[in-house]
């Protein structure tokens, strides 16, 4: 129960810093392999205002949401955009450059080490259920993955924003000829993501671990979710989230040496049965 | 149809075959080649102190020359490309452990073993976007490192299989301390296969190969069997990553974990993408440039290493697409132009 | 009369749009067919179940009395089944003599051969090089196809065809986005192709279609309206009404 519970708070950490990456590579195509930087960046945004500033806790979390936001947004107007109509092959170059530059400058200017975090009291400490202890941190992060989850599907649905970017996906073209401003509307997407995925960064600090590595380690990850998912899917991503969470939780738990064999086994079965992803349409 | 081969009058049938001469001649080597493949003898003679760097890119060279395969030619895009190295180089240390050192058979071996592996994991393949591609190619490289890292009681884990016994090649040149035999070995191997693949690519297989990777929806339409070929060169490009990883294993007598790894795929990608996709010299060239420029820029710092390493690939995907060789073909291609309208424009 | 090519009952569903509806298409030995219909009608969608590109959702085809309709495309294109694109399907890297002598190995069965090199293959290069000229494109041999304007471009389209050697053709509007002035000469090309090549030509300009051809269906919606010779078609009330009325103003 409490493998099952650390499972969902883990698959919801991906969740969150996945979903971005699900929407560039779902609605605008682009294979950013560097996704997990803006995580990264807002890992350490938060961990150095706790450290270095004292500022607390919760309160790091808008910057480390508006951090990484904004560096979206200066890499999107000088780069990404240049690259929206590159190859796959392209994009991953390009994006894999970026995690190596951004891993050697995290290695510079903080060191190799891990990242020490401390909890506030409030969020530490156990909730003793009959049949389970759950974390109370554990218990936020859900509520904080399940409140982004219904956000992000409300407003894809039902606000103008989330119409124009439907619309400018389906057909930049025809988008375009509506009045649709498409490259602001793939700005303020792509900053959206970044600024979720920094958000996951600071939250995951304690779960998933900070260190220059980090975009590299847990890449995969990200992979897996949005592949699974089916790209552009925000619910689908929130399943195969949740699914890999528990999946990696309890594998690492129960059959510690085969847990990540069984993982990318699943994951190229899926690759080959549902190219789509396990939730994905046939095609957008 | 006869008549589309009928006889043509005599004076087109001249022409088509005065037009047709520079066509057949298109596969000879070139002189630049020859110079190209002066450079290991001259190394060998330069450098005396260096040969173990030196075979390093040979291996290098021969592991990208084998990705150049599938992905330069046939478009298949592989970020797992280490796996069949991996194989390669674990042939030759589990052989070398029981006492089967001889490097030839090792490297029949290892070429064998990655290309069942190659031949199997390429049914992953036939189907499915570029994207797709990159991820089963990478999850099965994954997935063959996790099996290595959990039987670490075979392949030493991490800390790798030390101190394989290699014998003499062919039974007469033993493997010395400085690694000039390894070199010799190693530079030997890499021309014997480059000279294969020069043949391949240029052989009707070869061209249908480039043919599928331009336009693989035509290719069907003119009686090609695209999934068989594309199972073909899979399956060639894994045994030649294969005796790559033999030959490494051989020339340093060791073998661990790294040659399975992640960075192992992605830093060949970057190789061959820095020298030059489709062109064979592409990942020679791009093998040399990045192995000198990590001896030294690492031997400065390891970190600041992975910066430039990162750098180049962002700047090489904005600005020279082509890699070292086809930027250079295409600024020649300018200037040949620009020669050719000058005379026309001053006329005028 | 003996059909080379046969359709039996052919349906093609897009989702819930169907583009190809219950057609019985008959094609004979040596015949000059032409497969005409408004834009949509499904005529390429045909042309794509026909040599497999599609799978057809019901419904058979027959090639020279073989049912071929599993039959893989390169295996029916092997057995003389060749077709042409609407929208040129060509390899922009290569150069015009690189692509045809490929496409003319790849049917003498050289094509998994991979010692000799393809240059040396005196058979092919000289075939290749004989189409080139046939088709006035000798002279832009050695150019990079993608610099090739777009008539020129679709010569070679045509070119590839011719070498695998048809036995039944099947042209996808050869004459699609080239000048006038080129279209008559292509169409001469295609005219004096012998008469042991089968051909099914797809095309809009009328006045080509009934000089070309001796037979004439009609697609409309998906499905064959009728088919007939020239003379009829032309005073079809129906097909004026349909196409003609529609392509004439
Ligand atoms: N792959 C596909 N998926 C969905 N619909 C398709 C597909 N291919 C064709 N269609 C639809 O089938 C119909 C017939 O298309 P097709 O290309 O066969 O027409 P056509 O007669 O060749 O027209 P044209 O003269 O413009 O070339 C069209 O409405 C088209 O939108
Ligand atoms: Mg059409």
């Amino acid at each position: 129960m409490t493998i099952l519970f650390d499972g969902i708070a883990f698959g919801m950490l991906l969740f969150l810093i996945s979903v971005g990456l699900s929407v560039t590579l779902g609605l605008m195509n682009f294979v950013n392999l560097a996704h997990g930087v803006f995580a990264m960046v807002g890992g350490y945004v938060c961990v150095v205002l706790l450290n270095d500033w004292g500022v607390p806790f919760l309160a790091t979390i808008p910057f480390a949401i508006i951090v990484p936001g904004l560096v979206g947004v200066v890499l999107e107007r000088l780069l990404y955009r240049r690259l929206y109509e590159a190859s796959d092959l392209d994009q991953v170059l390009f994006s894999l450059g970026l995690v190596f530059m951004a891993v050697a400058a995290t290695h510079y200017f903080f060191g190799a080490r891990q990242q020490p975090l401390h909890l506030p009291a409030f969020l530490s400490g156990q909730i003793h259920l009959p049949g389970a202890d759950i974390g109370v941190y554990r218990l936020f992060l859900v509520i904080a993955g399940i409140v982004v989850a219904v956000g992000l599907q409300w407003s894809v649905i039902r606000t103008s924003f989330g119409a124009r970017l439907r619309a400018a996906v389906d057909n930049q073209r025809t988008a375009r000829g509506l009045g649709i401003d498409v490259n602001r509307v793939f700005m303020l997407t792509f900053a959206l993501g970044s600024a979720l995925a920094g958000l996951g960064g600071a939250l995951g600090v304690e779960m998933l671990g900070l260190d220059p590595e980090f975009p590299v380690k847990y890449l995969v990850y990200f992979l897996i979710v949005v592949t699974v998912g089916g790209g552009g899917n925000i619910l689908g991503s929130l399943w195969a989230a949740l699914l890999l969470g528990v999946a990696d939780v309890a594998g690492k738990y129960y059959v510690p040496q085969i847990g990540a064999f069984i993982i990318y086994a699943i994951m190229v079965v899926i690759l080959i049965v549902r190219p789509q992803g396990l939730f994905g349409r046939a095609h957008h | 149809m006869t008549s589309l081969a009928s006889p043509v009058a005599a004076d087109s049938a001249t022409a088509i075959h005065d037009s047709l001469r520079r066509f057949r001649r298109s596969a000879d080597w070139k002189p630049l080649e020859y110079l190209f493949w002066c450079l290991p003898v001259a190394a060998y003679f330069l450098f005396p102190g260096n040969y173990l760097l030196l075979s390093q890119i040979a291996v290098t060279s021969l592991f990208a020359l084998s990705l150049d395969l599938i992905f330069g030619y046939a478009g298949i895009i592989s970020l797992g490309h280490a796996a069949f190295f991996g194989v390669g180089a674990y042939t030759v240390g589990l052989l070398g452990m029981r006492g089967m050192g001889d490097p030839l058979t090792g490297l029949v071996l290892a070429a064998l073993f990655a290309a069942i592996l190659g031949f199997f994991s390429s049914f992953l393949l036939l189907r499915g976007s570029d994207l797709a591609r990159l991820m089963v190619t990478l999850g099965v490289a994954l997935m063959l490192y996790e099996l290595a890292n959990k039987f670490s009681g075979i392949t030493g884990g991490v800390d790798g299989i030390p101190g394989i016994e290699i014998k003499p090649v062919l039974g007469l040149f033993e493997f010395d301390l400085y690694g000039r035999t390894g070199y010799i070995y190693a530079v030997v191997v890499l021309f014997v296969l480059f000279w294969i693949a020069r043949r391949i690519v240029h052989s009707p297989f070869g061209q249908s190969l480039r043919g599928i990777q331009m336009n693989a929806q035509r290719m069907p339409a003119l009686s090609v069997p695209v999934n068989r070929r594309l199972v073909a060169v899979y399956t060639l490009g894994a045994a030649y990553a294969g005796v790559a990883g033999a030959v490494l294993a051989q020339t340093n007598q060791f073998v661990s974990l790294s040659v399975l790894g992640f960075e192992n795929s992605a830093d060949l990608l970057l190789i061959l993408i820095l020298g030059g996709t489709g062109r064979l010299y592409g990942g020679l060239i791009g093998a040399i440039v990045f192995i000198v420029a990590k001896h030294f820029l690492s031997d400065l710092n390891p970190q600041y290493w992975q910066f430039w390493l990162g750098l180049a690939l962002v700047l090489l995907v904005m600005y020279a697409r082509g890699g070292i060789l086809g930027t250079a073909s295409k600024w020649l291609e300018k200037r040949r132009q620009r020669a050719q309208s000058r005379p026309v424009g001053g006329a005028a | 009369m003996n059909a080379v090519l046969q359709t039996h009952g052919l349906v093609r569903t897009f989702g819930g749009f169907v583009a190809t509806d219950h057609v019985d298409l008959a094609v004979q030995a040596g015949a000059r067919h032409a497969l005409i219909g408004p834009n949509g009608a499904g005529k390429t969608t045909l042309i794509n179940l026909l040599t497999g590109y599609l799978a057809p959702t019901e419904g058979r085809v027959t090639l020279m009395g073989e049912d071929v309709t599993r039959m893989p495309q390169h295996a029916r294109c092997r057995k003389g089944l060749v077709r042409t694109f609407q929208i040129n399907q060509l390899f922009g890297d290569m150069t015009v003599l690189e692509s045809v002598a490929m496409s003319v190995s790849e049917r003498l069965g050289l094509g998994a051969s991979w010692f000799k090199p393809l240059a040396a293959c005196g058979e092919a290069v000289d075939e290749a090089a004989v189409i080139l000229q046939r088709l006035g494109l000798l002279s832009d041999a050695y150019e990079t196809t993608r610099n090739l304007a777009y008539g020129r471009q679709r010569l070679i389209e045509i070119a590839l065809a011719l070498a695998q050697h048809p036995k039944v053709l099947l042209l996808d509007e050869p004459a699609a986005g080239v000048p006038t002035s080129e279209s008559r000469e292509l169409f001469e090309v295609i005219a004096q192709l012998p008469r042991d090549v089968t051909i099914l030509l797809i095309e809009h300009d009328m006045d080509l279609v009934f000089r070309f051809a001796e037979r004439i269906s009609v697609l409309v919606s998906g499905a064959l309206l009728l088919e007939d010779t020239p003379e009829v078609i032309a005073n079809h009330p129906r097909v004026r009404e349909v196409y003609l009325g529609e392509a004439h103003g």
